[in-house]
């Protein structure tokens, strides 16, 4: 392994997934490489082409494989929490979320309601911007290069939000087993409803720039078509799930963190094509607003943590008086906390589909199998799928629409 | 547990010899490796479970035989209710059949339990790494498997760690 310099590969590996022609030459087979501007991360696809139309197409992953699963499992599990941040890092405080909920689950803790409602907060704040990323790069992919500055000036917005509710601004680790960190600052609301009034707007402004743009639409209305059973069949789930007819959203379905107390709809579409998920992401962006608003009227007010502090840290004030506290903040520091034995599955609604967690406990205080099963690993399979028959350009375009981050699929 | 859950459960625990276990709500049946593919077939004609949401496995080495369980996760879309299946599997050769040509999207959690685990799946239409690269050896999830972390030079151990540093050679 360490001769190896250069990486020699050729087609003996992919023989059995070419057809013939590409083997006697007739279609050429092409690396569009895990380097590339256009693969949204590092993503290797394997193009076999005729010309510049696709015959078939071999995804590889695995460049950003970093081995948190294997990670999580020598951490405790509040250390282990940092970790999940930067699985899928566009929606940063859903991975800690459905981490936490599984936590909860196992562990049978209570959230209060004030944590359920910023936690909602914070889970739509971050499709928000994991959304304006995905409508950024999709202009770009088509050509419509000013959008993305634009969609990262709102993305600046969101991100002071998270930044003055915990320090940082992507990784934040705010969403903790038990509830949250800690309490939101007095300015959130009034930041939060002027990002609100602002977005209105910009949504409308995004819309204008593209949704009736002649060129937008003979780039996307009829390409990378998945139809409503092969999506069924394949696993898929999320916005792809819903642009091709299925109306299937987990917060709908199987509400986690007070999701059925807020009143927002689901958007689906039947046409199954990249058009079809522009739609979709765009309405799920309203509707997203439309739940923080809902949320931060009824806000309720409470602590924001759960009191069982054999799980949840005692508040330091308390550290000076109380030996009980001093003896919980002794043990969650050094060992941390221990769930009992068992095996859960906890999935939340990212905005790429169902992400999911299994987590396998022993006892102990390090979680001793957390799987993650993510979104963009099942969408990456459907590729060639969608993809056969297309050209190069509809391939860029296409790789946009599903929106893989290659963080959640490779883990 | 709803009924129709409930009849799907009854069914499989009866026809192919499953033990349950409902932990939190959530309901778990453990079945052995040669009826798996059966079960799995009745699952998705009979008992109407669309979607296969993930394949993983645990390794319970050195404390459990058999030392590999391997987990199957199942959502029916039009009942909306989950199902898993737990199919223990013993250290030497692991290796069960394939469920690929009952749900397609098994390909790549198969890909990714053999690159991990070294369980092999029989009858798969693409056995290679997914995650790691080709030439790699080992499979890393297992518990024998190093965690790899790099080893801090301290003073006492200085030469020992320079000795195993990638210098460029003259």
């Amino acid at each position: 392994m360490e001769d190896q310099a250069v990486h020699e590969v050729n087609l003996e590996q992919f023989k059995h997934l070419v057809s013939e022609r590409a083997l006697t030459g007739e279609t050429m087979v092409l690396n569009m490489g895990p380097q590339h501007p256009a693969t949204h991360g590092v993503l290797r696809l394997v193009l076999e082409l005729d010309g510049e139309r696709v015959i078939n197409v071999i995804p590889d992953i695995g460049f950003l494989h970093t081995g948190i699963e294997k990670t999580i499992e020598s951490k405790s599990y509040l250390k282990s929490l940092v970790l999940t941040d930067r699985l899928d890092y566009m929606h940063t405080l859903g991975n800690n979320l459905v981490y936490c909920l599984a936590i909860e689950k196992l562990a049978e803790l209570d959230v209060p309601p004030r944590a359920q409602a910023i936690r909602v907060i914070m889970a739509e704040l971050t499709r928000l911007s994991s959304h304006l990323l995905y409508l950024g790069s999709t202009g770009l992919d088509t050509g419509a290069m000013s959008i993305f500055l634009y969609c990262f000036r709102e993305r600046e917005m969101i991100l002071d939000i998270l930044e003055s509710c915990s320090g940082h601004r992507m990784m934040t680790s705010y969403i903790r087993p038990g509830g949250i960190w800690r309490d939101v600052p007095p300015e959130f609301e009034d930041d939060l409803r002027a990002f609100i009034k602002e977005m209105h707007l910009r949504i409308t402004q995004y819309e204008d720039l593209l949704t009736k743009n002649q060129i937008f639409l003979d780039r996307t209305v009829g390409i990378g078509i998945l139809k409503r059973e092969d999506a069924i069949r394949w696993g898929v789930t999320g916005p792809v799930l819903r642009a091709s007819g299925v109306d299937y959203d987990l917060r709908k379905a199987q509400p986690y963190s007070g999701y059925e107390q807020y009143d927002f709809e689901v958007p689906t579409s039947s046409d199954g094509d990249v058009y079809a998920r522009y739609t979709v992401r765009i309405d799920e962006m309203r509707q997203s607003l439309r739940i923080i608003e809902q949320a931060l009227d009824k806000l309720p007010s409470g602590p924001v943590s759960s009191t069982n502090r054999k799980y949840v840290p005692p508040a330091r004030s308390e550290l000076g008086t109380s030996m009980e506290a001093l003896i919980h903040h002794f043990k969650l520091w050094t060992e941390g906390f221990s769930p009992p034995k068992g095996s859960v599955y906890a999935a939340v609604e990212a905005p790429r589909g169902e992400m999911g967690v299994f987590m396998e406990s022993d006892g102990g205080s390090k979680p001793y199998r957390c799987h993650y099963r993510t979104p963009s690993f099942a969408h990456i399979q459907i590729m060639p799928l969608m993809m056969k028959g297309y050209l190069i350009a509809d391939l860029v375009v296409i790789i946009a629409s599903i929106d893989i981050v290659l963080g959640d699929a490779d883990r | 547990m709803e009924e129709k859950l409930q009849k799907a459960v009854d069914f499989i625990q009866e026809k192919y010899d499953a033990s349950l276990e409902d932990f939190r709500g959530d309901i778990t049946l453990h079945l052995s490796k040669e009826n798996l593919y059966e079960a799995v077939k009745t699952l998705r004609e009979t008992f109407d479970f669309e979607m296969l949401m993930e394949i993983t496995a645990v390794d319970y080495w050195p404390g459990q035989t058999p030392r590999f369980h391997l987990i199957y996760n199942f959502y029916s879309l039009k009942n909306n209710f989950r199902l898993r299946l737990r199919v223990p599997l013993n250290g030497n050769e692991p290796e069960i059949k394939t469920i690929e040509g009952i749900y397609p999207n098994a390909n790549w959690p198969e890909r990714e339990v053999w690159d991990m685990f070294g369980i092999h799946f029989e009858g798969h239409s693409d056995p290679r790494r997914i995650l790691m690269p080709a030439a790699w050896e080992g499979h890393p999830l297992r518990k024998d498997y190093p965690l790899g972390y790099e080893e801090v030079q301290f003073t006492f151990n200085y030469e020992e760690i320079d000795l195993n540093k990638p210098y460029p050679k003259e």
